[in-house]
């Protein structure tokens, strides 16, 4: 009994990062239909940013905001000199996005070394909730506040703000936006910095859970793809529904069906794009 | 890094020298050729780096030269995958012609090559720790001083039962095969002496989360793990804030709590067993020599994967050495290399079985902070360790090898 | 200077280097690395008949080299013969393609390549997890290569000739299927995939046939991957085989015979030779992709192609009529 507890719990905290992980995934992908392969790097690198800060002894979340600002300028660098010219070609983004996980990768090894970190919790979050004999790190579900508020910014960014509406306009028809007089490369810029700062922010708090390690960039970037695919691309709340979705499978899978552990994730998503190519929550795009 | 690729003959005055010889001086001198095969990218660059700092260490104490002969050093980087190992032996062996390869760091990729230096008569020194190598498939061209998989397993098993008077386990581990040879091991001695490991846990190599593992461990004396790479750091953690480690004591492998890994732990590290074939604290005076460079060179505590090569190198001056002008004959450089028998190494003394795997000490650490550093202290030595641990070799070999199930857990619990 | 000629100039040189490699390089290592790219070109041309002429993206290409691969090696490892194992992998990855592509072609565009990420990634599940049958990571050995007609392919020139002639082969296919009018039907669902359903064409049937001749290549390639490496193991169907795959394909330019072959080139060249040079070869790798991108998105040969024709252009137009100065203007 308590087992299934604990891993509903913690199906939530996975959850919540995950979002965090996904929801600039999701937005640069929904809005402007960029398969950022180096969404995972972003993570990575942010990460590594904050475990560097960290040894500065800069606090946990000052860190976290400052290694995401340090990503939004990476990110709209990229984004304003050379993804802006591949706009609506797959292939060269493609390439262009995994060229750069491949330099941030090597990057990542000659500064921070092979020599996996992991950040100690904020100490004023470390401890854990004991209920009933259940034990659970309140740190993971520090995460899940910060995820719903992250949530909660960005829903009203784009359905409440003008910012919002102009990117609203801009993906559902640049041209049309442009001859209003709204800057669309402009706001692409903006929302391609947004995601690579979410993903940093992600990368340093997910660091004490997840540790940073060579390799992590690749191991995360399925995992944004997924989410995202699950629930539908565009859709903050998609990938919102999706990431605890995911938690679930993967903490409930894990342990009731060890066997299938390697495709516990892919075969939902295989059923779900074969299905329902749109995603769980998704509009139906040509 | 600050050492080169390659370490020539350096400078024009001592290649003119070496020009101005009689033909037969210089056929002599040319230089004796070390291939490495490690990983300096991806995933696993972190115990590739390590190694190469191992043999460069080594190889600057002797000045490049082993028993009067001048060494050329190759490194050759795999990426840490089979394919990758197989042409960068190739590279050593076609291209470069080397005398011996030392590495590589994993069990598959050393699986994909053996067929391979056997064919081609080049001797291997090998890190990695596939038991069948040394065992049911030995190959005369290889020889690991490093360990089996389950050598120092064995050890565990040993202690668990019979010093920490464990009586039910539950072991957990990477889902492949040096995952597998390693908690066969343990289990094997461990239920030899009356112990129950009462279940198996085996997350896929890559898991972002080991909580759902976690989850599952109650109701028993002690964890046994065997993670390897940047895994243990995780999955320590994960344990301690789960409050398991409160609870149960936990019992890791060689590579869950080498020496180089402890600047990565934390507190959650405190307590935690391990048995391990190098520990850096070691009193020979080799090791001293060792780690005094690796912490001037390269500013870290060096691990097993250093120590490994380091020792490696120690085995190849000792080959040289007996077979003097005749070390360029890779056959009987295989040869010598299974006869080499030393005192001092960062390890202790070592010797190896005619199967060409190690026998040497292996050690029971427990990991301790002392001066807000952690540190690993030996508190029992296990002297002369064979890959057989005190089995009958020939019923051992008649055994299948160490696998998920094999041998079959007689006391899993529901 | 006649176009038609200079690329049958062209064309005949390629041979005679390709067909005497073995002599002006000499050292084995460098000859079985010239194998390797041939091998990963047969790999790469395949998967350019979807990505370049299909229009279709796939990341799962590895689960049928290995498919390949893994059939060829357990039917050897069981006993049978060569041509058995052979002909079985065909099959089987035949079988596999078909599957593939039942499942994949439901969608199009980022789905597509969704999909066939997941397939991909199951196939790679499985021979880790099914050890059973695949012996998990430790892989599976090939004792030893074929010997047709009796030539044992066991030196590496002998291997190097093998391989030159399927790769020949392999590229002799593709030319005939990209002038016949299946290769027209399928870059006509490319490009207006709605108004070839309205002429009539059933593109989804066209989509699949492609996705077949993909999938057959692609064992091909597999198959030689085990005989040059005489190993298989999970890696092989990871998702960073189908990511390499498709990096040839795109850097070396889609759609086009000799882009693959380049994009296979740059890559294992890299992988196996600068490495040997150059610790950051990744770094380095990743800023040449970059750098492609930048300055020609079109891909290493139709953009050397341009830049050729249009400096060409500006030459001429410099030395010639102004008329001529325009169009070198135009250039993308």
């Amino acid at each position: 009994m308590s087992l299934w507890l604990t891993l509903a719990v913690n199906s939530i905290a996975l959850g919540g990062l995950l979002f965090l992980l996904s929801a600039g995934f999701s937005l640069i992908f929904g809005l402007m239909r960029i398969p950022n392969l180096m969404h995972g790097s972003f993570f990575m690198l942010g990460a590594y940013f904050g475990v560097s800060f960290l040894a500065f002894g800069i606090n946990f979340w000052l860190a976290a905001l400052a290694s995401g600002a340090a990503m939004a300028v990476i990110g709209g660098l990229i984004e304003r000199f050379l993804l802006r010219r591949l706009e609506g070609q797959i292939l060269p983004q493609v390439l262009l996005t995994l060229g750069f996980a491949f330099i941030i990768a090597d990057i990542c090894l000659m500064v921070w070394t092979g020599d996996p970190w992991q950040p100690t919790t904020p100490t004023h979050l470390q401890g854990a909730v004991q209920v009933a004999g259940l034990f659970f790190p309140i740190f993971r579900l520090v995460i899940v506040g910060v995820a719903v508020v992250i949530a909660i910014a960005l829903w009203l960014m784009v359905d409440w703000t003008r910012l919002g509406a102009m990117i609203r306009a801009g993906v559902d028809d640049a041209p049309i936006a442009r001859v209003v007089g709204i800057k669309v490369s402009q706001l692409f810029t903006l929302i391609f910095a947004l995601g690579a700062a979410l993903a940093a922010f992600a990368g340093v708090i997910g660091a004490p859970y997840l540790s940073v390690y060579p390799g992590l960039d690749f191991e995360m970037l399925p995992l944004a793809l997924i989410v995202v695919i699950l629930g539908g691309s565009g859709s903050l709340l998609g990938a919102l529904v999706g990431s605890f979705l995911i938690g679930f499978l993967y903490n409930f899978g894990q342990a009731m069906f060890p066997d299938l552990a390697y495709v516990i994730l892919f075969l939902p998503m295989l059923l779900v794009l074969v299905l329902r190519p749109q995603g769980l929550f998704g509009k139906v795009v040509s | 890094m600050s050492m080169k690729r390659r370490t020539v003959l350096k400078g024009l005055a001592a290649s003119t020298a070496v020009l101005a010889m009689p033909a037969v001086l210089r056929a002599q001198a040319a230089p004796f050729k070390i291939g490495l095969l490690t990983v300096k990218t991806g995933p696993l660059a972190q115990g590739g780096i390590q190694m190469e700092q191992g043999i460069a260490t080594f190889l600057k104490q002797k000045n490049n030269t082993l028993s009067g002969r001048k060494i050329e050093f190759i490194s050759a980087d795999t990426g840490g995958n089979p394919a990758g190992a197989k042409t960068k032996a190739q590279e050593l062996v076609e291209r470069d012609k080397v005398n011996v390869i030392l590495g590589p760091l994993a069990a598959f990729e050393l699986l994909a090559i053996t067929d391979y230096v056997r064919d081609n008569a080049t001797p291997l020194i090998s890190l990695a720790a596939a038991e069948d190598v040394t065992q049911r498939k030995a190959n005369p061209f290889i020889i690991r001083p490093s360990a089996t998989s389950a050598q120092c397993c064995h050890v565990m098993g040993d202690y668990a039962a019979k010093d920490l008077k464990f009586k039910r386990a539950i072991t957990i581990s990477e889902d492949f095969a040096f995952g597998y040879e390693q908690m066969s091991g343990f289990l094997r001695v461990f239920e030899d002496n009356g112990g129950k490991v009462v279940k198996k846990l085996w997350p896929p190599l890559v898991t972002p989360d080991y909580t759902p593992y976690i989850a599952q461990i109650s109701k028993v004396d002690c964890v046994f793990n065997g993670f390897a790479g940047s895994n243990p750091v995780k999955f320590m953690r994960a344990y301690a804030d789960l409050g398991v480690k409160a609870k149960i004591p936990l019992l890791a492998g060689w590579t869950a709590m080498d020496d180089a890994l402890l600047k990565s732990l934390g507190d959650e590290a405190i307590g935690v067993y391990s048995a391990a074939w190098y520990s850096a604290d070691g009193q020979t005076a080799s090791n001293k020599r060792f780690v005094a460079d690796m912490q001037k060179d390269y500013n870290v505590l060096p691990g097993g994967y250093s120590a490994g090569m380091y020792i490696a190198g120690q085995c190849v001056e000792a080959a040289i050495q007996k077979l003097g002008g005749k070390a360029d004959d890779r056959k009987a450089l295989a040869d010598a290399l299974h006869q080499v028998t030393l005192t001092d190494t960062p390890r202790g003394a070592i010797k190896f079985d005619k199967y060409g795997n190690v026998i040497g000490d292996v050690f029971i650490r427990k990991c301790e902070k002392k001066d807000g550093k952690l540190v690993n202290t030996v508190i029992k030595k296990y002297p002369n360790v064979s890959q057989f641990w005190t089995y009958d070799e020939k019923a051992f070999l008649a055994q299948p090898v160490y696998g998920r199930d094999a041998p079959p857990a007689k006391n899993l619990e529901q | 200077m006649s176009w038609i000629n200079s690329r049958r100039v062209a064309i005949g040189v390629a041979l005679v280097l390709l067909a005497t490699l073995p002599v002006w390089i000499g050292n084995p290592y460098y000859i079985n690395v010239s194998s390797q790219i041939l091998l990963f070109a047969v790999f790469a041309l395949a998967l350019n008949v979807l990505v370049g002429y299909g229009g279709l993206v796939s990341l799962g290409h590895a689960g049928l080299f290995a498919m390949a691969g893994y059939t060829g090696a357990l039917m050897l490892d069981a006993g049978h013969g060569h041509f058995v194992a052979i002909l079985a992998a065909l099959v089987v990855t035949l079988a596999t393609s078909a599957v593939f592509g039942v499942l994949a072609l439901r969608s199009t565009g980022i789905g597509f390549l969704m999909i066939t990420l997941a397939l991909g990634q199951i196939v790679w599940g499985i021979a880790y997890r099914w050890a059973g049958l695949t012996n998990g990571d430790n892989g599976v050995n090939v004792t030893t290569r074929p010997a047709p007609l009796g030539i044992s392919l066991a030196s590496a020139d002998y291997f190097y000739y093998a391989t030159l002639v399927v790769f020949l082969i392999a590229v002799a296919t593709m030319a005939v299927f990209v002038r016949s009018p299946f290769g027209a039907a399928l870059r006509g669902t490319r490009d207006q995939a709605r108004r070839m359903n309205a002429l009539g064409y059933n593109v989804w049937l066209i989509r699949f046939l492609a996705f077949l001749f993909s999938g057959f290549w692609s064992g091909v390639a597999g198959l030689l991957f085990i005989y040059y490496n005489q190993f298989i193991s999970p890696q092989v169907s990871a998702l960073t085989t189908s990511a390499e795959a498709l990096l040839m394909v795109i850097s070396g330019g889609t759609a086009t015979l000799l882009g693959p072959i380049i994009g296979s080139a740059l890559v294992v060249i890299m992988k196996n030779v600068v490495s040997a040079y150059i610790e950051r070869w990744n770094l380095v790798l990743g800023v040449i992709f970059v750098l492609i991108i930048s300055f020609m998105p079109e891909g290493l040969v139709p953009g050397s192609v341009r830049l050729w024709r249009t400096g060409w252009q500006a030459l001429w137009s410099r030395l010639s009529a102004p008329a001529a100065r325009k169009t070198g203007e135009q250039g993308p």
